[in-house]
């Protein structure tokens, strides 16, 4: 089997060390820093989903927080209606894929280039946020699952699936959350070693070629923007199961931006890397913000100029890259020392 | 001599570029296994043609049609999803990947993942690539690059190929032995190459198609096109 960026045998080792990390975790860390992880894996979901749509398929997709908002109130509101959390859950993916189906579909077979795509999204993203702040009377609701405007509205504990009386505890839910992020990832890294994700990369690299060799790249590109929205659509059901409640917020361009940030810092064309970025991105932030020592958006601000500038492709491209230099150059040592034995000999 | 059936026809077709008139009421017609070089000075109208047949611009006006399948304005994918390999006229390639991988997803797009393999690797061989098959195909040099795409084309076992100045670029060495793999793939394909160089054309061709002013002003074999005094003024550029 051809390369082609990636091996599915990598995911699977990084996967195992996110499980050990899952069983180590609680042992570790104290019990609000578990609470607060569990919010974090759903904003590192969001940014796997990004990490997938633009770092494999090519598509920048500035509204991906869109899908992660649209996750987050589809979850609350059937889980509400419902009176369970795991068809929620499947809800909040369905109705995230679904939405990006729609619009992705005017998108790419109306042949609108990739900036106006990213304007797109942004701007859906942005009236998605207008809309829900203007949803705080009562006659906004959806069964009996109230909108609640700019306070947004409640998001239900998750359960033991066919108990909706059984909920899990703060420590469950984190083991569920890892386990979902886990799954996520191992999916994505499967997805981008089959046809499917390759012609993906291949859109990504040159779309026009790709078309030319008959493959139908509306469609391909229409497929991932949809896989990637049911995967940010998870990403907002952990996210608002951690937070307890859903608000427009999700939707804001601060949210979107932060999506963007992750993918960039921790590398486009990795999927583990924005992961990570997430992770240490949000404890920095928190740690400088609760210290009032600077602003965070400032420091954001200049970590995201930083990387476009000094590190474009981000951390674990570069530490990839810098390894197989050092192999390079220990390749052309050795080469070197066994010519010059050679000489040596001859001349001897 | 019976006559081979039509694989790729063009009906009055015209391509305007506002009040430009690139392409106009070309009727062309290519026949099963015929190898045809289009030919004629800057601005004749040849890209464009071969834009037109690949889906890349859609006409103004007339027909493509191919298999009598009409195809007109369709997109490029639906074209090559007929089984129809495209060369451009700038080397198109997957420049973040490497040459194998490059192969190898022409061939995916057609066979399963055990046959794609053995055909990238087969091509491989076939068109000496070896010694860069796992080198990122954006740092080759041009005539690499060309024969890499034209690899891309070949390993997908195209019934019709339609190259755009595949020869550019290259070194004499690269242009003989694109010569030569143009003649064996005409041996199970139809062709259309467009192409400049006249010794190459002379080496591939026994029916050339001279594009001027987006019409076709001749069709014959090039020492025939060569010796008749009006192409020789258009396309040599002195008069006999």
């Amino acid at each position: 089997m051809m390369r082609l960026y990636g091996s599915f045998r990598g995911t699977l080792v990084v996967a195992s060390i996110a499980v050990l990390f899952t069983l180590l975790a609680p042992s570790i860390f104290q019990f609000f820093t578990i609470i607060t992880l569990t919010q974090v894996i759903g904003l590192s979901i969001l940014a796997l989903s990004l990490a997938l749509v633009w770092g494999f398929g090519g598509v920048l997709c500035f509204g991906q927080s869109a899908f992660f908002g649209i996750g987050a109130y589809a979850y609350s509101v059937a889980a509400v209606n419902i009176g369970g959390s795991t068809g929620a859950i499947l809800i909040a993916m369905l109705a995230a894929a679904t939405f990006a189906t729609l619009l992705g579909y005017f998108v790419f077979y109306g042949k609108l280039s990739d900036v106006y795509l990213a304007v797109i999204t942004l701007t859906v993203s942005l009236i998605l946020y207008s809309l829900m702040r203007r949803t705080s009377g009562p006659e906004y609701k959806i069964g009996s699952a109230l909108l609640g405007g700019f306070n947004g509205t409640g998001s239900p504990p998750l359960n033991v699936p066919g108990n909706s009386e059984a909920m899990l505890f703060p420590l469950q839910t984190f083991y569920v959350s890892m386990g979902a992020l886990i799954l996520a990832y191992v999916f994505a890294g499967w997805l981008v070693t089959t046809k499917f994700g390759r012609v993906c990369v291949s859109i990504r690299e040159n779309e026009l070629r790709t078309s030319l060799l008959g493959y139908d790249t509306r469609l391909y590109k229409l497929g991932i923007f949809a896989v990637s929205a049911g995967i940010a659509g998870l990403g907002g059901v952990f996210f608002c199961v951690g937070v307890t409640r859903v608000t427009p917020d999700v939707f804001s361009l601060g949210q979107s931006a932060l999506a963007i940030i992750w993918v960039i810092v921790g590398g486009r064309g990795t999927l583990i890397g924005p992961i990570l970025a997430t992770f240490v991105l949000y404890f920095l932030t928190a740690s400088l913000g609760s210290q009032q020592l600077m602003n965070t958006n400032l420091v954001l601000g200049g970590i995201l100029v930083i990387f476009v500038l000094l590190v474009p492709s981000g951390v674990i491209p570069s530490i990839a890259k810098w390894f197989d230099l050092r192999r390079v150059k220990k390749f052309s040592k050795l080469k070197e020392r066994r010519l010059k034995m050679r000489k040596h000999r001859s001349v001897g | 001599m019976s006559r081979r059936e039509i694989v790729l026809e063009t009906r009055n077709l015209s391509m305007h570029f506002g009040g430009v008139r690139a392409v106009e009421n070309v009727n062309f017609e290519l026949q099963e296994k015929e190898l045809r070089c289009l030919i004629g000075p800057n601005g004749a109208g040849k890209s464009t043609f071969f834009k037109c047949l690949t889906g890349q611009l859609s006409p103004s006006s007339g027909d493509v049609v191919i298999r009598d399948i009409p195809m007109t304005g369709r997109e490029s994918h639906d074209i090559a999803g007929l089984g129809v390999g495209i060369k451009t006229q700038v080397p198109n390639l997957f420049d973040g990947l490497s040459t194998k991988e490059n192969l190898w997803l022409s061939a995916r797009r057609w066979h399963d993942d055990k046959r794609a393999n053995i055909l990238t690797k087969e091509t491989v061989e076939r068109l000496e690539l070896g010694e860069i098959s796992r080198s990122v195909v954006g740092s080759l040099a041009h005539g690499q690059r060309q024969m890499v795409e034209l690899g891309m084309v070949i390993v997908a076992e195209p019934w019709l190929v339609l190259l755009d100045e595949p020869a550019a670029g290259m070194t004499d060495d690269e242009t003989q032995k694109t010569a030569e793999l143009i003649k064996e793939i005409n041996t199970t394909s139809a062709l259309i190459v467009v192409e400049h160089d006249m010794n190459f054309i002379r080496a591939i061709s026994d029916k050339v198609t001279l594009f001027h002013q987006g019409e076709i002003l001749m069709e014959d074999t090039m020492d025939i096109i060569s010796a008749d005094p009006k192409a020789r003024e258009i396309y040599l550029g002195h008069k006999s």
